[in-house]
Parts: C-alpha cells; structure tokens; sequence
C-alpha cells in the first residue's frame, strides 16, 4: 500500500492530468505526510503550471501590437 | 512550439484566418479573446499535422518511463530528495526566469514539451492531447510526467541552484 517517492512522483503528475481514485488519492496524502521530498517535488510541479501559464500572459499581452 | 519559424507560419495562419473572418468580429466578446482561440486553433493544426508526418512509436512510450529511474535508489526512494525552491513567487515577475523556464521548455524533446505546452500553457484536456499527437492516454501521462521532472531538474539547475 506505501507508495515509493518513484511512484509517488509519477501520481502526484498524473493527479494533475486526469481524476485519480480515492485508493490513490489516500495512498498519495499517507507518502507526502512522511516524506518532504516528495512534498517539496509536488510543489514544484505546482509551480510550474502557474509559471507556464505566466508566459502565456506575458505572450498574449505583447501580440496584439 | 519548436522552432521559430513554425511558430511564425503558425501566427500568420491564425492572422489570416482572422481578417478573413472579420465579418464575424463584431459579434466576439474581444479581439484578445477571440485572436487567443483562433491562435490556439492554429497551434493545434500544426501539431497535429507533425503527429501525422511523424507518428510516436510504443518504444519511445517505454523509454520515456525509464528516463528518471536514476534519480531513485532500487526500492524507489530518491537518492537525492529534492530542496524546496526558495520564493519561487518572487521569480515569476523576472524576465531573466522566463527566459530560463522558455531555455529549459525548448531543451525538452518536441513531442513532450507538445504535450506538455497543449496541458499546461493551452489548458487542453488530456484527450484532446492524446488525439492530436496520436498516442494512448498512458503514453500522454508518462510524457507530461517526463516533462514536469526535466523542467524541475533544468529549473533547479539552471535558477534555483544557483545560489
């Protein structure tokens, strides 16, 4: 049932991208409890939607000239 | 997009289509708007039209989820479990990082940094991304996963570390 910090990076991706199950979900919240690691990847993936989406403002706003 | 000059052809297509449906304008919430989602359009076509001259095969899917296993000890664990960023916020409103975060999108392979752009920069559903670059939706997965693990290794090594 304990989930490896290699699965546990690839859930936390995929919890991103599609509607992961209860089971994964619980499975997920257990390993970031106890692992910083793994808490400190998840909000870097975080990051970088927002930072991602951050270039496309920037993008949007210059174009239009 | 990869090189400039596809994102350039990609642009005027969308111009083009643009001025041609002018007639139509004055209906449109606001030129912004309605210029973003005939870019998206465009940005889609061409992508698409790479998948078909191009198709990704199944080995590439394997490959792609082998890439990071060094990063991880045999039972899975990191062998070097990753720092928290420091005020990653405050690096959103310089133009240097921007510049490093578009550095480490273009060192992606193509495909991936497709998919990854389509998800997170478009705002596409994964099926929508599966469709257009011709792959399952496990292959889709794998590859956003490939690229999210790049761009924190890249941004780690070519920002966040550098103090």
């Amino acid at each position: 049932m304990m989930l490896s910090c290699k699965e546990t990076t690839r859930l936390l991706s995929q919890a991103a991208d599609r509607e992961i199950g209860f089971g994964e979900r619980v499975a997920l919240r257990l390993h970031l409890v106890i692992c910083k690691g793994c808490r400190n990847a998840s909000a870097q993936f975080k990051f970088l939607r927002t930072a991602v989406q951050r270039l496309s403002l920037d993008e949007s706003e210059e174009k239009p000239a | 997009m990869r090189d400039a000059a596809t994102a350039e052809d990609a642009v005027q297509e969308a111009l083009l289509a643009a001025l041609a449906g002018e007639a139509n304008f004055a209906a449109r919430s606001g030129l912004r708007t309605w210029l973003t989602g005939i870019l998206k359009h465009k940005i889609v076509d061409t992508i698409r039209r790479q998948a078909r001259e191009r198709p990704v095969s199944d080995q590439d899917a394997d490959a792609d989820a082998r890439e990071f296993d060094g990063l991880f000890d045999e039972r899975g664990h990191w062998e070097t479990p990753p720092e928290a960023w420091e005020q990653p916020e405050g690096a959103l409103g310089q133009k240097q990082f921007l510049a490093a975060l578009e550095a480490c999108l273009r060192a992606l392979p193509e495909r991936t940094a497709q998919a990854f752009m389509m998800r997170e920069h478009l705002g596409c559903e994964t099926a929508e991304i599966c469709k257009e670059l011709g792959i399952t939706a496990t292959h889709c997965w794998v590859m956003l996963h490939r690229a999210r693990m790049a761009l924190r290794l890249c941004l780690e090594k070519n920002w966040f570390g550098r103090t």
